[in-house]
C-alpha cells in the first residue's frame, strides 16, 4: 500500500472506533396512551423543543418524575430528558463550569442553589413561574429560593424531618402514650430507660456525609427551645455559631445521643453511632431493642420490606414535640428547581413543575410530599406522608429549614457534619462549637 | 441501548473534521520533514510542537490557573492574597489531613517494600515463583475503591450481641475481646487505611524486586555463602547493595502514588474521623464546598510536595540511563 492509501485506511479505522464509543442516547419516544391535553392547554405548544433535567433522584424516584410530566410532554410536544447523579452536589459546579448546563437543575439544597445564583449562572424566575410560586407556596418558602429580593427557583418536594419513628405495639405494651410536650418525651425516655430497654437508636454513618443526623437533632432541639427568631439568627450566622443558647441545645441533645443510659439502643454503647448506617439505625424499633427513633418522614421508605406503617400498624411517627402541646415547630428540607436557560419552553416547564397539578399528579404514583398549598392531603401515598402535609399546611406550624442546608456549604456540609462526628466521639460541646465558629468562611 | 446514526449525523461529522483535521496536521508535518534538507533544530521543533502544544493545553495552562485561583477566595472571583495558604497552616482539620498525607507517604512505601522485599526474597529461587508472585500481585488488579470496600467489610463493626461481619472484629471476638469501631477511633485509623493501601501496592513491590534479585549474579551470594556468611548477612550484604537502584525507584514510585491517595480514603470513611489526606481535602473544598480558592492552595501545596520526589526519580532514570 502506498503512504495515501495507508493513512485513509487509518483514519477510516480510526474513524469508526470512535463512533462505535460514542455515547448511545436512547432517543426511542416511550410508549403511551393518548392523554387529554386540556390541563395542559395554558402551557402553549413547542414542537420538536428539548428541556434538560439534571438532578438527585436516579432509579425509582426518577421513574416517578418522567411518569408524571410525561402526560404534559406529550401535550406540549416538550422532549424532557432527564438525567439523574448520586452525585449531582459535586458534579453540578463542573457542568456548569464546563459549559455543559441542564437547562433545570433540581437543587437538593437552597445553599447550594444561592451559590450559583450569585455567580450570575442562574435565570430569575419568569413573571408567569413568580406568579405560580406566590400562589402555591407561602412566604417562607419561596424567600429559600429568593436570592436578594429576585425569586430563582421554585419548591418541588418538601420532606418534615421532625419525626420520631416508634412502634405502636411497643408502647402499648409498656403502657405509653405519645407524649405531647418537651417534659412528657423526657418522662417517657426515663420510664423506657427504667424498664430495661434503650429507648434512643440513632445512626450518623452516611460516607462522606457522616454527622448530619446529629446537625438536625441539634437544630431540632434550639428550634424547640429558642423559638424561630434565635434560630433564623443562628442559621444566617448574625449569632455566634457558638452562643451559649446553642451550646444549651447541644447539650440536651447530647443528655439523650451521648448517654449510654438512653442510646445507642440496639447497638451498643452511645459511641456506637459513629458505625451505624443512618439507613440500618431504626431497625431496632420493630425488634424493641429501641423504642424512638428520630429521622425524617423519608425514612418511610427505609424501613425493611415488608414493614406496615401507620398509627396501628408496625411502625409510625409522632411530631418531636414542642416545650407545649399547642406549639409544632417542624423542621424540614426541601428540593428546589432553578434553572440555567431561560427559553420558551423551560418556562413552561417550570410553571408545569410549580403547579398543584403537578405536585398531586405525582403524589398519585407514589410517596412524595410538597408543600404546595394546592395540594391534597387525601392524595398522599402513605399515612406519614399525609401527617407531613397535614403539618406543613397548618398555620399553626412554625416550619423552619434545615439549617446546616442553608449554611456555606463548608459549614454546613463540612466542619458542622465533621463536628458532630468529633462530639458524638466524645468532644465537648464547646470544643465543637468553637472549631465550628472559627471554620466560618469570612465575607 | 440502540445507536442511532442518523440522531447522531451532526455529532459524526464533528468527528470526522476532527480526524481529518488530525490527519492534515501529521501529514502536513511529514511533508515538511520529508521536503529537501532541514535544519535540524527546525526538524525537532516541528516534531516537538504537538507534544509541547499538547502539554502547554493539559499541564501548564491548568497548572497556572491552579496557582491563580489559590490567591482567590470562595467562588474564585476576589483576590485575597495568601489567604488561602494562612488558612492551609492553621485549620485544625487542613492540618490532620497534611499530617496524615505525610504518615502515608512514609509508612505506605516503607511498609510495600518492606513486604514486598521480604515476599522477594523468599520466592525469587523458588519453583513455585510465578504462582506466588501472581497471588501477590492480584490485590494490585483490584481498584483502588475495589480495595476500599473489600477492607471496610474487614473493619466492620457490630454491637457485641449481634453476630459480627468484619473478619477482624469477628477474630477479636472469638478471641475474648470487645468489638472495636476500628475506622472510628482516631489515630489508629489512619493505620488501617495504610494496611489497605499496602495490600493493593506491596505485589508491585515484589514483582520488581524479584526481578532485580533474580538479576544478582549468583556467583556473588554463592562465594559468600561457602565463606560462611548467614542468609541475614547474604540479603543484608550482598543483595541489597545490588538491588539498591531498583529499591529506591519502588520506594519512589509508591512515595508518588501514595500523595495522590483518594480512593481508599473516599471509600472506606469518606475523610471522616480525622483520616483525610491533602488530595481528599482538596477535593471537598474545591467540589463539595465550593471552595475554590482553600482547594486550589492545597492542590499547589500538593504539587509542591511532590516535585522533589519526581524530580529525583527523574535524575536517577537520566543517571541509569
Amino acid at each position: 500500500m502506498r503512504f495515501g492509501a495507508r493513512l485513509v485506511l487509518a483514519v477510516i479505522t480510526l474513524a469508526a472506533t470512535a463512533t462505535a464509543c460514542g455515547t448511545p442516547q436512547d432517543s426511542g419516544p416511550r410508549s403511551h396512551t393518548t392523554a387529554d391535553c386540556a390541563p395542559y392547554a395554558d402551557y402553549g405548544k413547542h414542537p420538536g423543543s428539548v428541556v434538560t433535567v439534571y438532578a438527585l433522584n436516579r432509579d425509582r424516584e426518577a421513574d416517578l418524575f418522567e411518569e408524571t410530566w410525561a402526560d404534559f410532554a406529550d401535550c406540549t410536544g416538550i422532549d424532557v430528558q432527564y438525567e439523574g447523579d448520586g452525585e449531582f452536589e459535586a458534579q453540578i459546579q463542573l457542568r456548569v463550569d464546563g459549559g455543559n448546563a441542564p437547562d433545570v437543575a433540581f437543587f437538593p439544597q437552597p445553599g447550594l442553589m444561592e451559590r450559583f445564583a450569585r455567580a450570575g449562572r442562574l435565570k430569575p424566575a419568569s413573571a408567569g413561574v413568580a406568579a405560580r410560586a406566590k400562589e402555591g407556596w407561602s412566604a417562607d418558602w419561596n424567600g429559600y429560593a429568593t436570592v436578594d429580593g429576585t425569586l430563582y427557583g421554585t419548591p418541588l418536594v418538601a420532606n418534615v424531618k421532625s419525626f420520631v419513628w416508634y412502634s405502636p405495639t411497643f408502647f402499648r405494651d409498656k403502657g405509653l402514650s405519645v407524649p405531647r410536650t418537651w417534659t412528657e418525651l423526657m418522662a417517657v425516655t426515663e420510664k423506657i430507660a427504667a424498664s430495661g430497654v434503650k429507648p434512643w437508636c440513632a445512626g450518623i454513618e452516611s460516607a462522606e456525609a457522616t454527622g448530619w443526623p446529629v446537625t438536625d437533632w441539634i437544630e431540632d432541639v434550639l428550634l424547640r427551645q429558642q423559638g424561630t427568631d434565635v434560630y433564623d439568627q443562628w442559621v444566617a450566622h448574625e449569632i455566634p455559631f457558638d452562643d451559649p443558647r446553642v451550646l444549651q441545645a447541644m447539650d440536651t441533645v447530647g443528655s439523650l445521643l451521648k448517654n449510654d443510659r438512653y442510646a445507642n439502643g440496639g447497638f451498643g454503647p452511645a459511641r456506637s453511632m459513629a458505625s451505624v448506617s443512618f439507613q440500618e439505625a431504626g431497625a431496632p424499633v420493630l425488634s424493641g431493642d429501641c423504642a424512638m427513633h428520630r429521622q425524617a418522614s423519608f425514612y418511610a421508605d427505609l424501613w425493611p420490606k415488608g414493614t406496615e406503617i401507620g398509627p396501628d400498624k408496625d411502625v409510625y411517627a409522632f411530631l418531636l414535640p414542642g416545650a407545649d402541646a399547642s406549639s409544632r415547630p417542624v423542621l424540614g428540607g426541601g428540593v428546589f428547581t432553578a434553572a440555567f436557560a431561560d427559553r420558551p419552553e423551560v418556562r413552561a416547564f417550570r410553571e408545569y413543575l410549580a403547579s398543584a397539578d403537578f405536585a398531586n399528579a405525582r403524589m398519585g404514583k407514589g410517596p412524595f410530599v410538597s408543600a404546595h398549598k394546592g395540594v391534597d392531603p387525601a392524595n398522599a401515598a402513605t399515612p406519614v406522608d399525609r401527617l407531613s402535609i397535614q403539618l406543613l399546611q397548618d398555620p399553626g406550624t412554625q416550619f423552619r429549614f434545615d439549617g446546616s442546608d442553608l449554611m456555606p456549604a463548608s459549614v454546613g456540609a463540612g466542619t458542622f457534619w465533621k463536628g458532630a462526628v468529633d462530639w458524638i466521639g466524645g468532644a465537648s460541646s464547646l470544643q465543637v462549637a468553637d472549631s465550628i465558629e472559627r471554620s466560618w468562611p469570612r465575607k | 441501548m440502540s445507536f442511532d446514526a442518523v440522531a447522531q449525523q451532526p455529532k459524526l461529522l464533528y468527528l470526522l473534521q476532527g480526524v481529518a483535521a488530525f490527519a492534515a496536521v501529521v501529514s502536513l508535518i511529514l511533508l515538511a520533514l520529508h521536503r529537501g534538507p532541514v535544519r535540524r533544530r527546525a526538524a525537532a521543533l516541528i516534531l516537538l510542537a504537538p507534544a509541547l502544544l499538547l502539554l502547554t493545553i493539559g499541564l501548564l495552562l491548568p497548572g497556572l490557573r491552579t496557582l491563580a485561583l489559590s490567591f482567590t477566595g470562595t467562588g474564585g472571583d476576589t483576590w485575597v492574597g495568601l489567604d488561602n495558604y494562612g488558612w492551609m497552616i492553621t485549620d485544625h482539620r487542613a492540618l490532620v489531613a497534611l499530617r496524615n498525607t505525610l504518615v502515608w507517604v512514609v509508612l505506605v512505601p516503607a511498609a510495600s517494600t518492606a513486604v514486598g522485599l521480604l515476599y522477594a526474597a523468599a520466592v525469587a529461587r523458588s519453583r513455585f515463583r510465578t504462582f506466588a508472585l501472581s497471588l501477590v500481585l492480584m490485590p494490585m488488579a483490584i481498584s483502588f475503591v475495589g480495595a476500599g470496600v473489600v477492607w471496610k467489610f474487614v473493619y466492620a463493626y457490630r454491637p457485641a450481641e449481634a453476630g459480627q461481619i468484619g473478619l477482624l472484629n469477628r477474630l477479636v471476638v472469638v478471641f475474648g475481646g470487645e468489638p472495636r469501631q476500628w475506622l472510628v477511633e482516631s489515630p489508629w485509623n489512619v493505620l488501617f487505611l495504610i494496611v489497605a493501601m499496602v495490600w493493593t501496592q506491596a505485589g508491585f513491590a515484589a514483582v520488581l524486586l524479584t526481578a532485580a534479585i533474580r538479576a544478582v549474579p549468583p556467583e556473588l551470594t554463592e562465594a559468600a555463602l561457602l565463606d560462611g556468611a548467614s542468609p541475614g548477612q547474604v540479603l543484608r550484604r550482598i543483595t541489597l547493595p545490588s538491588i539498591r537502584p531498583t529499591l529506591l525507584v519502588v520506594l519512589l514510585a509508591q512515595a508518588i502514588g501514595t500523595f495522590k491517595a483518594f480512593d481508599i480514603v473516599r471509600t472506606m470513611t469518606g475523610g471522616q474521623f480525622d483520616t483525610g489526606v491533602l488530595a481528599h481535602a482538596m477535593y471537598d473544598q474545591a467540589f463539595r464546598y465550593g471552595e475554590t480558592g482553600r482547594g486550589a492552595a492545597l492542590a499547589v501545596l500538593l504539587f509542591l510536595l511532590v516535585t522533589p520526589f519526581v524530580a529525583h526519580q527523574l535524575r536517577a532514570r537520566r543517571r541509569a540511563g
